[in-house]
């Protein structure tokens, strides 16, 4: 039988991962946002998990909320980086220091 | 119940090797490509946790729109892979080593018996898992509904207001040049000698509607 934990262990793992792929991909704004995805994709499943394991559609509900926040976020970071493009030439995350003091 | 863990653990490989080769993969037109089927993987576990509503959501959502949006703006930026992959390696041991740690971490809480809880015997609905959430979302959670959609429209708003160039040749009017504008800038008054045109009175200019 798979049990509650096994489903929590596999999203800690892509938790994990995720978060490595922020730690190793610091210069590539896109990889950024997609270790973000990867994150929220993650916490999604422990919700799921919990929804289906505890007998409780309330989580499911929860992360209908969170996948239209993370659909409207994606599309504000892609606009970011598209007028990265094209004011500056580069997505490099060395290169935004506008705002450095 | 056996074919269960089989496709669970299936699907479980899966998943780690896609998000893995999402964060290690070299351009970032693969790693969309592998962030995709990775979606599509949980997508799949979530069918097993009779999610159906959300797998499709997810499948429709996030692969039919999030996704293509991401490998749209992945094809038409210009990325310098070899700048971009600076820091690479040099960040790789001590990623690893953290990495390892919290999931050696987690998986020891994880894994106590108290979690080890099995799959109830019915679900917790009755009759289908979108008539169920249907149920929930335009009942209790009406006005969270309504907030979600603002935020959406709020994320439109956004993104087209950031991303409009507009038009280079358009023609506006500066509303202060107009405000600042009087009589005498505008409109000259010039005296010209009243003339008297010399009227030629056609003579055969006759409409046949007035005849009678």
């Amino acid at each position: 039988m798979v049990t509650l934990s096994d489903f929590l262990v596999l999203s800690a793992i892509l938790f994990t991962t995720s978060a490595l792929g922020i730690f190793i991909n610091r210069k590539n704004v896109i990889i950024l946002l997609m270790c973000v995805e990867l994150m929220l994709l993650a916490v999604n499943m422990n919700f799921v998990a919990f929804s289906y394991f505890l007998g409780d559609l309330h989580g499911q509900i929860f992360v209908f909320f969170v996948l239209t926040v993370a659909a409207a976020e994606s599309a504000i970071g892609l606009a970011i980086i598209v007028l990265l493009m094209r004011n500056r030439g580069s997505i490099n995350v060395q290169d935004i220091h506008e705002l450095n003091g | 119940m056996l074919t269960e863990k089989i496709l669970f653990y299936v699907f479980a490989a899966i998943l780690i090797f896609a998000s893995s080769m999402v964060v290690t993969v070299r351009h970032s037109v693969r790693a969309a490509l592998f962030l995709i089927l990775a979606f599509f993987t949980t997508a799949g576990l979530w069918l097993m946790l009779e999610a159906e509503f959300l797998a499709i959501v997810l499948v429709l959502v996030y692969v039919g729109a999030v996704m293509v949006l991401f490998l749209f703006v992945v094809m038409s930026v210009d990325l310098d892979q070899g700048r971009l992959r600076e820091g690479f390696g040099r960040h790789m041991p001590l990623g690893l080593i953290v990495a390892g740690v919290v999931i050696a971490e987690m998986v020891a809480i994880l894994t106590i018996d108290g979690l080890a809880v099995t799959a109830p015997d019915q679900p917790a609905w009755v009759g289908s898992n979108v008539e169920a959430i249907g149920m929930l979302l335009y009942g209790e959670y009406i006005y969270p509904v309504e907030i979600a959609s603002v935020i959406l429209l709020i994320g439109i708003i956004a993104a087209i207001s950031m991303t409009l160039r507009g038009r280079r040749q358009s023609r506006y009017i500066s509303i202060a040049d107009q405000l600042a504008a009087n009589k005498k800038d505008r409109l000259r008054v010039v005296n010209m000698p009243s003339e008297t045109p010399e009227v030629e009175p056609d003579k055969d200019d006759s409409d046949p509607g007035e005849q009678s």
